[in-house]
């Protein structure tokens, strides 16, 4: 029973980043129509600035400003430089796309950093609090909850009660009469990418002190783990990316504790493969809309 | 009386194929006029091509004397000009309240659009009763009822209008087509309402411009066009 609740916690706190690069994928497909497959390089492109940086001044905190305001210009950046110049009439494109940048970004990552493993800095004890003798959640677990509820509140505040979350909800779903009302569609648009790689980021920093550290692919695995937590929850649902995360976090956590972690891979698989089968749009996938 | 619009010699298609061929077109000031026509005619790309959803390839499109041929899309509802589109145009997955939002976002008097959305609550009840509906929980004619009032927030000058009676009930289309004229006689709101609903649009209008082929083929005081047995047969096919 101690084990189960331990994985329990645990699977909490993962699922916890899962959720946020979850819904960093679902911010970028509501408003681009585009999966991007991009995040996860993008994530490590600021986890190496925030590493960097807060290696030279010794602050974790100045690191993670960095981490953010680092994904805000590079999220914009590939929007505006990339993304925006691609066909979008076959969703391969943007798929291919992604893919390609994958490579690049990994590639000058490990041209400037090299390929070996380093410790990311942790602002906080991991080792996890006992209570009645059971080890539960540590301090780092209680800050990577802290700051993935902050991101979640933030971007139901901003979606749901100002001005330019209205503009980016109303120029995702019908881009052309956005533009009659007066909405600057591409603008919104960058603002989408921008606000995906900062949260995209944050999931980065929060996750690496837990893995073994910085590395060029470190966040493939989390990458794919996110994707499917995007697709259990539903590609169109931020709080289907946030319930996909926690799934998909407790499911690992338990696959890696009882059946080895070697598994996890194969689960997340069998996870993506069920949702797909089962329901293909996701949990919380609602009943379309009729087109009017 | 001012000419609001005017569209000189204007040609516009869709990659080679073209639907517009020189289209000479003006709407007087506080007027309401009726373009008329058969499907394919090119009625819904003339309005497309007006507010630049469609580029030109030739001609000129003056808006109170300015070419509108430069300005971007989203810059033309700041310059009084709403486009309701063919199909409503009403963003299916916010609520009533959002979407009348999203029509007065732009304006910098914040309390004269927040005003304009009261209006609309008046002028449309249903709508103020579901407030918190989605677009897509809404019947065809609370649909148009929602796009038209949204375009209202915006206090247009001109008000270009695609089809707004298509799929709706005949008793709706009346009430649209009455408000439509009620807000010309009061407001001195101009509009250039497509149609294909013939005898409804004629009702209201003060001139119908009847379009073929991309071309209009027939201009003329609207109720001279009802009268005109002769014209209504040839042209209107009733």
């Amino acid at each position: 029973m101690e084990r189960f609740v331990f994985l329990t916690f645990d699977g909490l706190s993962r699922g916890a980043v899962y959720a946020a690069f979850a819904l960093a994928l679902v911010l970028i497909w509501r408003a681009a129509r585009v999966v991007n497959f991009a995040q996860g390089a993008m994530a490590v492109v600021t986890a190496y600035a925030a590493y960097m940086v807060s290696d030279a001044v010794g602050s974790y905190l100045v690191g993670f400003v960095v981490a953010l305001v680092g994904g805000l210009l590079l999220g914009a950046l590939v929007e505006r430089g990339l993304m925006r110049f691609v066909g979008h009439a076959n969703p391969l494109n943007d798929v291919i796309v992604a893919l390609g940048l994958v490579l690049l970004l990994t590639a000058v990552v490990g041209i400037i950093f090299g390929g070996e493993f380093r410790a990311a800095n942790q602002p906080f004890d991991t080792r996890a609090i006992e209570v009645g003798g059971v080890p539960l959640m540590s301090r780092y677990d209680l800050f990577i909850w802290g700051t993935v509820a902050t991101i979640v509140v933030l971007l139901a505040l901003l979606f749901t009660r100002t001005a330019v979350g209205l503009r980016m909800r109303a120029a995702a779903f019908a881009p052309e009469v956005s533009r009659l009302l007066g909405v600057n569609v591409g603008r919104m648009l960058t603002l989408g990418w921008a606000l995906a790689a900062v949260v995209g980021a944050v999931a980065g920093v929060l996750i690496l002190p837990t893995e073994l550290g910085l590395h060029p692919h470190a966040m493939d695995i989390v990458f794919a783990s996110s994707f499917a937590a995007a697709i259990v929850g539903g590609l169109d649902s931020p709080v289907g990316a946030v319930v996909g995360g926690i799934i998909v976090g407790l499911i690992l956590s338990y696959v890696s504790g009882y059946l080895g972690a070697a598994l996890t891979p194969v689960a997340v698989l069998a996870v993506l493969l069920a949702v797909l089968l089962l329901r293909p749009g996701g949990i919380f996938s609602g009943v379309r809309a009729r087109t009017v | 009386m001012t000419d609001v619009l005017v569209v000189d010699k204007l040609n516009a298609g869709y990659g080679a194929v073209p639907v517009l061929r020189d289209v000479d077109l003006t709407v007087p000031a506080g007027t309401i006029t009726a373009v008329l026509g058969a499907n394919g005619a090119g009625k819904t790309t003339l309005l497309r091509t007006i507010t630049g959803l469609v580029r030109p390839t030739g001609g000129r499109i003056l808006f109170s004397g300015a070419d509108l041929r430069a300005v971007k899309v989203e810059q033309l509802v700041r310059r009084g000009i709403a486009h309701v589109p063919e199909g409503r145009g009403v963003v299916a997955e916010l609520t009533v309240d959002e979407n009348l939002r999203l029509g007065g976002l732009w304006r910098k008097d914040k309390a004269d659009a927040k005003k304009a959305t009261a209006e609309v609550y008046e002028l449309f009840e249903p709508l103020a009763r579901r407030r918190a509906h989605l677009g897509h929980q809404l019947s065809g004619g609370e649909r148009q009822m929602l796009a038209l009032g949204r375009a209202l927030v915006a206090r247009p000058t001109l008000l270009l209008l695609d089809e707004p009676s298509l799929g709706l009930a005949p008793k709706v289309t009346a009430q649209i087509m009455a408000l439509l004229k009620q807000l010309r006689d009061t407001t001195g709101l101009t509009v250039l309402l497509v149609e294909q609903n013939v005898r409804g649009a004629l009702s209201i209008a003060d001139r119908g411009v009847v379009m073929s082929l991309g071309r209009i083929v027939m201009s003329a005081d609207a109720d001279q066009l009802l009268a005109d047995d002769g014209l209504r047969h040839a042209y209107l096919g009733f």
